[in-house]
């Protein structure tokens, strides 16, 4: 069996990246694509097995659910913006900014 | 996974076992985090997709090695089967090239970015090794994380949390349905 806290790690260095993907990367599907929720999902169920109940897992259930309609509802939004403004450049979609 | 072991198994086959579950696990927590990384750097939106759907799939495998089957098998219908096609669809949408075309970086942002990204990773591991050192893995859990077992606990316990999921993907889906539909349209059949 495999310690928990390697699988923690793993997931820590998996956020780690699709932090770093969010910050540096522009174009609004890519930070889309980025694997937060997923590490996350990883440490969910890895504490689920080490302190043997199942409420990590059902927990990652409604996260993916959650996911399913983030995705679809962000990639409705950057379809419905791209088309007014022929961008998905996160650095030209400031009209609300102040 | 040591129950299904024989408990007058010799110790000599009990450490081949640690070793070779060690090993898968390092083997497909390096293709994850290589993937990952391909999601983060690749220049074209479709290799991210792509790596993407790798990065679900061996993310999958390592559910299963967490004897959670029920979530792997979820893992790879929802986020391999519905997630990427999705992202693939609306890449094909938009225009790969137009979205390549708009990757360039600031100068100075990689650089900030990584070095915030490795404050965390720090921060993270720190504070979860003051937990977790010393700590075995809970043997206890027979039951795993079948269908079963997790439906009971989905239907019983949950079972108000299971409703709201669904009504939410509802939402999601009409909402989605109305922000992506064409404006012109929308006038027309409004007047």
């Amino acid at each position: 069996m495999v310690p928990t806290s390697y699988y923690l790690i793993l997931s820590a260095i998996i956020f780690m990246i699709g932090a770093i993907g969010v910050l540096t990367r522009r174009s609004a599907l890519i930070i889309l694509m980025c694997v937060m929720l997923n590490s996350v999902n990883l440490t969910l169920i890895a504490l689920s097995r080490q302190w043997g109940n199942l409420n990590g897992q059902i927990f990652v259930f409604m996260i993916m659910a959650v996911a399913a309609a983030e995705v679809a509802v962000g990639l409705a939004i950057l379809i419905s913006h791209n088309r007014h403004t022929d961008t998905t450049n996160i650095d030209e979609i400031n009209l609300l900014k102040w | 996974m040591s129950e299904y072991l024989n408990p007058n198994i010799n110790d000599a086959k009990k450490v081949l076992f640690m070793t070779l579950s060690l090993l898968f696990f390092v083997l497909i927590g390096a293709i994850s985090l290589a993937a990952a990384v391909g999601v983060v750097s690749s220049r074209h939106p479709v290799h991210s997709a792509l790596f993407l759907l790798s990065h679900f799939v061996t993310l999958a495998v390592l559910y299963v090695t967490l004897e959670a089957q029920f979530l792997a098998a979820i893992q790879v219908i929802i986020y391999a089967g519905g997630i990427v096609i999705l992202i693939l669809f609306v890449i094909m949408l938009i225009g790969s090239e137009k979205i390549e075309a708009q990757a360039e970086h600031r100068s100075w942002t990689p650089y900030v970015g990584m070095a915030l990204g490795i404050v965390l990773l720090g921060g993270l591991v720190i504070s979860l090794m003051q937990g977790f050192t010393g700590i075995d893995a809970n043997a206890s859990l027979v039951q795993g994380g079948d269908p079963v077992v997790v439906g009971y606990e989905l239907f019983t316990q949950y079972i108000l949390p299971f409703e709201l999921a669904a009504v939410l993907l509802l939402v999601a889906l009409l909402g989605a349905l109305l922000l992506a539909r064409h404006p012109a349209k929308l006038k027309t059949e409004s007047k």
